[in-house]
């Protein structure tokens, strides 16, 4: 009885030692950070060792009128409106592809995939010189092809946040590509085989085969698709500088330089309160739509 | 050929499916080539006839500038060490806890593992701000060892290697408690060497994003002999807009490690996302 309870007790002992230095790590960097935060988006907190001042829902307020941050949100929301339609688009369609065909199948994937590991950095980069109205390629081709007055592209403020999205667009449909192949492959090949047997065209099984099967699957890249957008930082940071003017600046680009930039860390507490809201509610929405909308 | 009979392909189709793959394909790693083709010619070259993407001749000097025009010896030290050390014990902590989840006794198991998850759902960049202050209090701003902490948990890893943790059968451990091991020395003499396609992959998404990652350093690292590669490419781009063949030279060379892990472990990334889709 008393080795058993021993045990048992050694058991519990180290359970909870495994598991000690992550929750450690959680509750320091991830759990008090969220809690300060919403603290600190109530003060006027500037950072270094100035003493912060209560200001009540004050930031708040500012944010409401605040245009810099209005511009910023909806700069965000165009992003999100052409990146994720866009992604999930050209992610379907390679997905399609590459499982209807038999050769150079490994090759086309990884083709399609490797932009996704490389660095943001390096490719905003690559792809800032290749926009580059005077001496960039993409001019260049396009003029070839006979358009005579090709976009400014990253100097135009009508162009620069499409030009983003287009970047970004090319750097992650593979990774969701990757994503659908892997949901498409898992569905039955017996309800293919009845369709056929019904003389269904490839184009109807498409549609009343694949397409429904893979709504779990499409849903989460949806979800996916949107809370990533909502993280766009780095692209805007190395290929426009939130630029030209304010028209490339994005959400994460000005809790950036509110926070570290003008040390308006109270200020930039709020906003970082109001992506996490926005997330909060596409996640919530999720789960609540999750059942209405997928067919299984 | 099974398929394309099965499913009907006629073969002018078929093909014309493969053309449009494969063009598509060469578009898609275009910047990939043009970022090499520059990096092996001089400026004068590029500028004088910009649509002949195929050097006349190679050339290598950018290659040998590189590591004098920024200090890029200093930033691929700094990335490699702290992405290997970041990777070692993250994929070590995360695994103790993955292994606790899956198979130890754990006081409030379900309420902690449902709190870890939250980290799914929450972008990094929403305590960003408040986490700084935390880290900078801790009087951890601009060292290595506050952005090494701040990385050190991670919600998918847990989830990942629970769930391989869960799959191995329970005689396992009660064997190994009778033959006299401690808990400690079955996870790591037994759990954790059947776990290596889970921990490669694991390591590999790890070591992926920390090699890329820009933000974090960019907030954290202030000190020029801290900096990371990516900062010192952000930086090296803002000094030489013009020095084409310098810049792309940089690029590759700090691209090269990840085509190597890339090639070396495709399927581990394959199914790493894969697992993404298998987390509904």
């Amino acid at each position: 009885m008393t080795t058993r309870r021993l045990t048992h007790l050694k058991t519990y002992t180290a359970g909870t030692l495994f598991i000690l230095p992550a929750f450690v790590l959680f509750a320091v960097f991830i759990l008090i950070p969220l809690v300060y935060g919403l603290v600190m988006s109530f003060t006027d907190y500037g950072g270094f060792n100035v003493k912060p001042n209560f200001v009540g829902f004050d930031n708040y307020a500012k944010l409401v009128k605040d245009d810099y941050f209005i511009v910023s949100l909806k700069n965000n929301l165009i992003y999100t409106l052409l990146f994720v339609p866009l992604t999930m688009l050209l992610a379907l369609l390679s997905a399609v592809a590459l499982n209807n065909i038999l050769h150079l199948r490994k090759y086309l994937r990884m083709a399609f995939y490797f932009p996704y590991i490389t660095s943001m950095v390096s490719i905003a980069i690559v792809w800032g010189l290749l926009f580059n109205p005077l001496s960039g390629p993409i001019n260049h081709i396009l003029q070839a092809i006979g358009i005579d007055n090709p976009p400014q592209w990253l100097m135009s403020s009508q162009w620069a946040l499409i030009a983003i999205v287009l970047v970004a667009v090319w750097k992650s449909f593979g990774y969701y590509m990757v994503i659908l192949l892997a949901g498409i492959q898992g569905i039955p090949e017996h309800l293919y085989e009845s369709a056929r047997l019904d003389g269904a065209s490839r184009f109807k099984q498409f549609l009343y085969i694949t397409l429904p099967s893979l709504s779990p699957t499409l849903f989460m890249v949806l979800v996916l698709t949107i809370i990533n957008s909502f993280q766009v930082f780095d692209l805007v940071s190395v290929m426009t500088d939130g630029g030209p003017g304010r028209s490339t600046n994005v959400l994460v680009f000005r809790i950036y330089q509110e926070a570290f930039i003008n040390y308006k860390m109270g200020y930039s507490a709020a906003m970082s309160t109001v992506l996490f809201l926005i997330i909060m509610i596409i996640s919530i929405i999720q789960f609540r739509l999750e059942r209405k909308w997928v067919t299984y | 050929m099974e398929a394309i009979t099965k499913s009907k392909w006629d073969r002018p189709a078929y093909l014309l499916v493969i053309m449009l793959l494969i063009a598509f394909s060469i578009a898609t790693l275009f910047p990939f080539l043009w970022m090499i083709s520059t990096s092996l010619r001089t400026d004068v070259d590029l500028f004088k006839n910009p649509m002949n993407w195929i050097p006349s001749s190679l050339y290598l000097n950018n290659y040998q500038e590189v590591w004098t025009a920024i200090p890029f010896g200093q930033y691929f030290l700094n990335t490699f060490k702290l992405t290997v050390i970041i990777t070692v014990l993250q994929v070590i902590i995360c695994s103790m806890a993955a292994y606790a989840f899956a198979k130890l006794k754990v006081p409030f198991k379900k309420t902690v593992f449902l709190l870890f998850m939250t980290n799914l759902m929450m972008p990094w960049h929403s305590i960003m701000v408040p986490q700084f202050s935390v880290v900078s209090e801790l009087g951890l701003y601009n060292t290595h060892t506050g952005y090494v902490l701040i990385q050190l948990f991670s919600g998918f890893g847990i989830f990942l290697m629970r769930q391989f943790f869960m799959s191995l059968p329970n005689e396992l451990n009660e064997a190994a408690r009778v033959d006299g091991y401690s808990e400690w020395q079955i996870f790591w003499r037994i759990a954790m060497p059947l776990s290596a396609p889970s921990l490669s992959t694991f390591a590999i998404f790890t070591f992926t994003f920390m090699w890329n990652d820009y933000l974090a350093p960019l907030i954290y690292l202030n000190d020029d002999s801290l900096k990371t590669l990516q900062l010192g490419l952000k930086a090296f781009q803002t000094e030489h807009t013009m020095d084409y063949g310098l810049l792309m030279a940089g690029t590759v060379l700090a691209t090269i490690p990840m085509i190597v892990v890339f090639l070396l472990g495709e399927r581990f990334f394959i199914q790493s996302v894969a697992t993404t889709g298998m987390k509904n």
